[in-house]
């Protein structure tokens, strides 16, 4: 039992290497012309082909491919010259075919990477490989029986392959972030974890700190939400971590993650290999991705949210951490540059929109998309406030209205009255008023208590119910108690 | 005259029809007539169109005719009844592919080469018998009913196409499609003495024609004779976006060329290739000697025959089948119960039902070939065996291309030895697959083929002589076969039923 004790001493570190599977926003599936559309009734959108009736043959999208190699190109990877389908074969009441058809030896895309920041700290993590395939229909299980919905059978995905770069379950969190902001921005597909349109499968070991090799891995599934994943993985590497100071060693699985107890479970032992007899699908002919396709969609590829950020920062002169936030989506980051193209300080509109606009926003649990206020208003607010038109009080007291109503500041703030008052001749008969009503501050003032000034500010803007300009009320109050 | 409606070539008809000489409704009633008469004996159909449905539409045909509306030059095929083999699909029509799996099953489409068949107006008659699947040489797997040999019906028509080769050796159809793999139009049409023809892999769109070996399976036809073939091949040819791996080409243009050509000019100097391979021990005497006589015609016409090796032929024969079982094996797999066809009762979880449905529903050929070709594609053996027979198939392909440098076309016997009896070879699968012997490698390298009728045996039972051609030769190919006819009248001969 002496090598027990040994382990325990041990520091592990875990090694986490990711699957992810994204379905591209095409509007037909990958080898037939059904539609895509989510949330159809079961089984509307299916044909002979994605049903598989004998005779039928697939007739590949090339819309499809072209998304694919869009999102490799984005993901940094070089892409195949030559390239081919492959039939996976299993049987699976899901899968029509009895075969899925993917790409096993010649992704459309290798060798990417991507840029993610954890706790200040940058680092490069390696894509494997990025292929195209289809995806398999779904089960619904009710009293009566499983029933078959192939709607989503046959609609194009791709699989993103992580090296085992990842050392955490931040690690893994930070990259699926950066994942889906890069995808989002190409426009190749919506992903939406919650709609099934982004899938995540990790692969998990542990190994002593200094050890090169890897130790023996679990993949787990069923994270369904980014932190969902995180935790999952921070429980499995505690769980291998554990059976390996107990003298134990990690069997090879597949385990599912409970979401509710944020438990990892064992489904069933792949120490048996599964044998998926791949072979080169010989109903589509492998083909060639010509290199002018292929810059062709390398010129249609946006700024990426790593690109815009250092822009940025180096254009607006927002912090690194500003930046980032508004960068991570692109709505986010279209909202923001249009807010500063119609004028105001960029750093003011970055404030306001990461403060209390996201603020607002969030509380609602709404995206900034879902709000009828417009890139302009959000400009001529931060404006009005610069110009001392109204305070930034009144500008925060204002904003849920522009969110909700998407009316301009300007309009609200007229038909409110909120409009400061500057003028002196307006101001200065509310200003002897106080001063005439309130001997005791006056005198106390006068004797050298400061305190005394605020308090006759504050009794002029309540005289105008907060409409003028404090700057301006303080001006005149010294020059009125002076004379 | 003496010939009745259901012996004349599709070309002849279609000219008694053109010319107002026939009506459509005299062309089915004949025909209909004739499969009344002789089904019995021969069973080609799996299914016959209703009687009354197809005299309607040969009435609707008519009737237009007569009201002068429709040019019927635009529809080729106008009037004339087709057979299609049962793996090919016709909507509302069954689609058995001659399996209990799919005994019930009516396809919810048409064929590409369905649809045009509509168009070009040729008559659906019925789907023809076949082996299970397309896997068998004798039409003996066919799971739903026997098809025999119309010349002597103690024999088989062979396979997998034998239901389609009978059809129109029993003059129930004008002519039939098929399909051929490794044979499976070819060797049928030289056991029952009828033309059967095979062009390059991919001229014919596959769409709708269920997979037995997808990079093999070729659409063709069984006629007559070589112009018909010539005829139909014009019509259905041509690239289909439906099938990725149908050739980029326009549609043939062979009848026309082959139509006005004078034989006699086109077979002088012609250079004729016979591998020593094809002519070996295995080939019967007789067979032999029907080959050696057609060799003969066309010396004497100015053909020059020279043999040669062909050196890769011992292995074509594990290659095609470590390939198509291959194929096969993953094909097959969509059959599993779960969206149609047949599904075995009483299984209380998903595993048990799909191996009760596929266990009950498939045929022990078929088995057979999911066997192999699952063991070939798994880990551990798929260098060995799919890998290596990929590498076979690409010597095949140099060995011909090195024939065509140097020859227009390679001849040789059909089959090795003329039609056998039933059940001769069923217990025996490799007695069976050497009936493919001399068709496989066509399908290796993908080229057209053909067999025409060039003799009988002493038994009276057909012999086919097989011509094959370069790459998108099929004018070659049907071009010697239309010379070669119109010197012998083997093609003439008709069975007595």
């Amino acid at each position: 039992m002496s090598h027990v004790t040994e382990s325990a001493e041990k520091t592990y570190e875990t090694v986490v290497g990711l699957e992810v599977h994204v379905e591209l926003a095409t509007k037909t599936k990958l080898f037939c012309r059904c539609s895509t559309t989510f949330g159809d009734e079961p089984n509307a959108n299916t044909c002979p082909i994605c049903l598989a009736h004998p005779g039928t043959l697939p007739q590949l999208n090339e819309e499809a491919v072209a998304y694919a190699i869009k999102a490799a190109l984005a993901l940094g990877c070089e892409i195949s010259e030559r390239t081919k389908f492959d039939r996976k074969s299993y049987f699976y009441p899901d899968l029509p075919k009895a075969y899925q058809l993917s790409q096993y030896d010649q992704p459309l895309g290798q060798n990417g990477k991507i840029e993610i920041e954890v706790d200040g700290v940058k680092k490069t993590v390696r894509i494997e490989r990025v292929h195209l395939e289809e995806d398999a229909g779904k089960l619904l299980h009710t009293v009566g029986g499983t029933l078959v919905d192939l709607n989503r059978g046959g609609v194009p995905l791709i699989e993103i392959v992580s090296a085992p770069d990842l050392r955490s379950g931040k690690e893994a969190r930070a990259y699926l972030e950066k994942l889906k902001a890069i995808l989002s921005y190409t426009g190749v597909s919506d992903v939406r974890m919650e709609e099934g349109s982004l899938r995540c499968d990790a692969n998990v070991s542990v190994r002593p700190v200094g050890e090169t090799r890897f130790g023996t891995k679990t993949e787990i599934k069923n994270m369904n939400t980014f932190s969902g994943v995180e935790k999952a993985i921070e429980y499995e590497a505690a769980r291998q971590v554990e059976v390996l100071k107990q003298g134990g060693w990690v069997r090879q699985e597949t385990r599912r993650f409970d979401d509710a107890r944020r438990v990892t479970i064992a489904m069933r032992s792949k120490e048996r290999a599964q044998d998926y007899r791949y072979f080169p699908d010989p109903d589509l002919v492998p083909f060639t991705v010509s290199r002018a396709w292929v810059e062709e969609i390398k010129s249609s590829i946006p700024e990426l949210p790593d690109e815009r950020r250092a822009r940025y920062m180096a254009q607006y002169g927002l912090s690194a951490y500003d930046a980032g936030v508004l960068t991570l989506e692109r709505t986010l980051a279209d909202f923001y540059e249009s807010a500063v193209q119609a004028g105001g300080d960029p750093k003011a509109i970055a404030n306001w929109l990461m403060v209390e606009v996201l603020g607002h926003l969030n509380k609602e649990n709404k995206a900034i998309t879902e709000t009828p206020m417009r890139p302009e208003h959000l400009s001529e607010l931060v404006k009005l406030i610069e110009e001392g038109v109204i305070s930034g009080k009144i500008g925060k007291s204002v904003l849920p209205e522009m969110l909700e109503s998407g009316e301009a500041p300007r309009t609200i703030i007229e038909r409110k009255g909120l409009i400061q008052i500057q003028d002196t001749s307006a101001l200065e008969p509310i200003i002897a008023k106080v001063i005439e009503n309130n001997p005791q501050s006056v005198a106390d003032y006068r004797a050298g208590k400061d305190r005394a000034l605020g308090f006759l500010v504050g009794q002029v803007m309540k005289e105008t119910k907060g409409k003028a300009n404090p700057q301006r009320v303080n001006e005149l109050l010294l020059k009125a108690l002076r004379s | 005259m003496g010939e009745a409606l259901y012996e004349k070539s599709l070309l002849v008809l279609r000219k008694l029809l053109q010319d107002g000489d026939l009506t459509v409704s005299e062309v089915v009633q004949s025909y209909l007539t004739r499969v009344r008469t002789v089904e019995t004996r021969v069973g080609s159909f799996i299914e016959l169109a209703e009687e009354e449905a197809l005299l309607q539409g040969a009435k609707t045909l008519d009737e237009r005719r007569s009201r002068g509306e429709g040019d019927i030059s635009h529809h080729p095929l106008y009037g004339l009844p087709v057979g299609m083999k049962d793996n090919i699909a016709v909507r509302g029509m069954r689609m058995t592919n001659a399996s209990r799996m799919l005994e019930h099953y009516r396809s919810p489409y048409d064929a590409t080469v369905t649809t045009r068949l509509r168009e070009a107006e040729g008559i659906i008659m019925g789907k023809l018998n076949m082996d299970e699947f397309a896997m068998g040489s004798s039409t003996e797997t066919s799971a739903l009913q026997t098809t025999r040999n119309p010349w002597h019906t103690d024999y088989v028509p062979g396979g997998s196409s034998g239901g389609s080769a009978a059809a129109v050796a029993a003059g129930e159809v004008a002519f039939a499609f098929g399909t051929d793999s490794g044979g499976s139009i070819r060797q049928p049409a030289a056991y029952t003495g009828v033309v059967g023809f095979k062009p390059t892999y991919g001229r014919i769109s596959r769409f709708g024609v269920a997979a037995f070996a997808s990079s093999f399976d070729t659409v063709g036809f069984l006629t007559r004779d070589a112009l018909d073939a010539a005829f139909i091949l014009d019509i259905f040819s041509g690239f289909d976006e439906k099938d990725t791996t149908s050739l980029p080409h326009e549609p043939t243009n062979v009848y026309h060329t082959l139509k006005d050509r004078d034989p006699d000019t086109f077979l002088k100097g012609l250079r004729i290739a016979v591998p020593h391979e094809f002519m070996g021990e295995v080939i019967s005497p007789e067979v032999k000697a029907r080959i050696e006589e057609a060799f003969h015609v066309l010396e004497q016409a100015g053909a020059h025959i020279e043999y040669v090796h062909f050196p890769h032929m011992a292995y074509a024969e594990p290659a095609y089948y470590i390939l198509t079982s291959a194929e096969a094996s993953s094909n097959m797999s969509r059959f599993d119960g779960v969206r149609y066809g047949y599904r075995a009762k009483d299984v209380e979880d998903i595993e048990t039902m799909f191996k009760k449905t596929r266990s009950e529903g498939l045929g022990w050929e078929v088995k057979r070939r999911i066997l192999l070709g699952t063991f070939s594609l798994s880990a551990g053996h798929y260098e060995a065996f799919y890998q290596k027979a990929q590498k076979v198939r690409t010597l095949i392909h140099e060995d011909f291309a090195r024939l065509f440098a140097d020859y227009d076309v390679v001849l040789g016997p059909t089959t090795p030895t003329a039609a056998f009896k039933f059940g001769e070879r069923l217990s025996d699968p490799l007695k069976m697959y050497e009936s493919d012997l001399l068709t496989v490698i066509a399908n290796l390298a993908g080229l057209p083929a053909i067999s025409v009728p060039a003799g009988f045996t002493s038994a009276g039972l057909p012999v086919g002589l097989q011509i094959m051609g370069p790459m998108l030769g099929e004018e070659e190919v049907l071009g010697v076969a239309h010379a070669y006819q119109t010197l012998t009248e083997h093609h003439l001969a008709r069975p007595t039923l």
